[in-house]
């Protein structure tokens, strides 16, 4: 447990000690804080609906840049085989990247909390709907962060790995849209549905915090980083 | 102690290691030696636990490679350079060498104390605080050594050390590896055989996967092709001459390249005097003359090209 603790403050120190973690952490709070600005002017609603609402797709193009070095780039410089012959379990290793992109991924999050508190202070916001949609943000995010690092650990080079993640997240995330689902048989929408990353997202939205989805994001999680453990164990690179 | 017996790696179809037999004992300093691509990293690198054999059995200080229960113990008695000493770039060099002992299990009250007494003992004092992609060629070798002394392991495996290095910063090199192979068993790989000879105890020359000769480098030179050559320089050369060279007894075979003559002999028989003497009795005058016996260079040469026709 230890050494987990030790791999991913390692990483997260690699996250603000690199431009990179600076560059997207900007364009995150830029990107979320123009979104939710915009509506809230037009609008004049205490709300954060359109905030959480376009964090799918705001996260569809930070949490691969986040993901995109983690194995890609040891595998390039060849680091990994100093980290693969410590004595750490391969699960030891993923999971501490793991937590260390969802440690940047929180911080990015607790920089946005200068709406809610504006909100609470010009007004009366549904606190329960922004605390769901927070947590919601955290767990859809650990699902694009699962699938960033799994292929990450496929891939020998970070763009590929960005785009290859963003695809493949895309697909997760489309798969439960109206317009490519309308047209389908009832079972293929049902097997959409559930298997989409943003049909359990709309749900938390809504402000209800369901057991089934929750459980959804933890095994997509669980499922991706088992798939990240096997490709570092492979070692099909040399 | 490692004992290796019968290993074999397979890359599909490519076999990197074709059933290799090995025993290190405690507080050796053993030189792999063979030509780029003979198997030595993939060796090492299951040694190290990076990869994992197709067959044959490995143990290290009697602990089964194979069972995942002991890999960690296994790992945590080994220090690692891997080949051209990947290094986390962006980390200073205290902090990179924290990090490793950490992971390598040093206590932390003991860490502060351990990094300073690796720092200085790979003279690295100066660059403590320096980021390690700013660094040259050499002190980045002496970081991968030093990380991969940090938890004063039993064994410390090298992958080509010197490779890269200057002569300089390869004797500064060498001497690290002497003194750390004092106490604790050193597994180096090199293609560079004056590397070997110079800090080694046991030489094992391996090629296309299999060991082609293990000894001391004094031994290995004797198992040479058994010869010796003369090299003769002469201001003038009788035509004549070459012929009753080739005459004299123990004599294998005379060549010339003008006025310089290359005479193979017999490995015991020296024949210099015979040879001066004809040489000046036909009239030439002898400006040089010089014995050699076959370097470790000849063994390594011999024994790997051949495999290779």
């Amino acid at each position: 447990m230890n050494r987990i603790a030790i791999l991913a403050k390692k990483e997260l120190n690699s996250y603000f000690n690199s431009p990179l973690g600076y560059i997207v952490g900007s364009v995150f709070l830029v990107a979320s804080g123009w979104i939710f600005m915009q509506s809230f002017f037009i609008y004049e609603l205490a709300s954060m609906r359109s905030f959480f609402s376009m964090m799918p797709i705001i996260l569809i193009f930070i949490l691969p840049a986040v993901t995109m070095s983690s194995w890609a780039e040891e595998k390039r410089s060849g680091t990994v085989e100093v980290l693969l012959t410590l004595p750490l379990e391969n699960i030891q290793a993923v999971l501490a990247k793991f937590f260390s992109a969802f440690a940047f991924l929180s911080v990015l999050l607790i920089m946005t909390f200068f709406i809610p508190l504006m909100l609470i202070k010009i007004g009366e916001p549904d606190r329960g709907v922004i605390f769901a949609g927070y947590l919601g943000t955290l767990f859809l995010g650990a699902a694009y962060i699962s699938i960033g690092l799994w292929v990450s650990s496929i891939v020998k080079n970070q763009i590929t790995a960005f785009i290859l993640s963003l695809v493949v997240i895309f697909g997760f995330y489309i798969v439960g849209s109206s317009m490519l689902l309308d047209s389908l048989p009832p079972l293929a929408v049902y097997v959409g549905e559930n298997l989409s990353l943003s049909t359990h997202f709309n749900s938390i939205l809504r402000g209800v915090l369901s057991l089934k989805d929750l459980i959804y994001y933890i095994s997509v999680v669980i499922f991706f980083l088992f798939l990240n453990a096997r490709a570092v164990g492979e070692k099909n690179w040399r | 102690m490692i004992k290796i017996e019968n290993l074999v790696k397979k890359y599909d179809s490519f076999t990197a290691l074709g059933g290799v037999s090995l025993e290190f004992k405690d507080g050796e300093v053993v030189g792999l030696l063979g030509p780029n691509g003979a198997g030595k990293t993939t060796l090492l690198r299951i040694l190290v636990g990076f990869m994992k054999p197709t067959d044959g059995e490995v143990e290290i200080e009697g602990m089964d490679i194979k069972k995942p229960m002991l890999e960690q113990k296994i790992k945590s008695k080994i220090g690692y350079l891997p080949e051209l000493a990947p290094l986390y770039e962006d980390m200073l060099v205290s902090e990179y060498l924290e990090f490793v002992g950490k992971m390598q299990g040093v206590a932390p009250d003991e860490i502060d104390k351990r990094v300073k007494e690796i720092i200085s003992k790979c003279g690295l004092a100066e660059k403590k605080n320096a980021e390690i992609g700013t660094l040259s060629k050499g002190y980045r070798q002496r970081v991968g050594i030093a990380q991969a002394l940090i938890h004063n392991p039993k064994i410390v495996i090298l992958d080509e050390p010197t490779t890269g290095l200057d002569p300089n910063q390869r004797i500064e090199i060498r001497d690290l590896i002497k003194e750390i192979g004092k106490d604790r068993t050193v597994i180096l790989s090199s293609h560079i055989l004056s590397e070997v000879q110079s800090t080694c105890s046991r030489v094992i020359i391996i090629n296309k996967g299999k060991i082609v000769a293990d000894g001391s480098p004094e031994d290995l030179e004797k198992t040479g092709k058994g010869a010796a050559v003369i090299n003769m320089e002469v201001d003038t050369l009788e035509s004549n001459l070459i012929e009753r060279l080739r005459s004299v007894a123990g004599v294998d075979s005379v060549k010339n390249e003008g006025n310089k003559i290359m005479i193979e002999t017999e490995k015991e028989k020296d024949v210099r005097a015979e040879i001066a003497e004809i040489t000046v009795e036909s009239g030439a005058g002898l400006l040089m003359l010089e014995r050699k016996q076959t370097s470790l260079e000849d063994v390594f040469i011999n024994l790997t090209h051949n495999e290779n026709e």
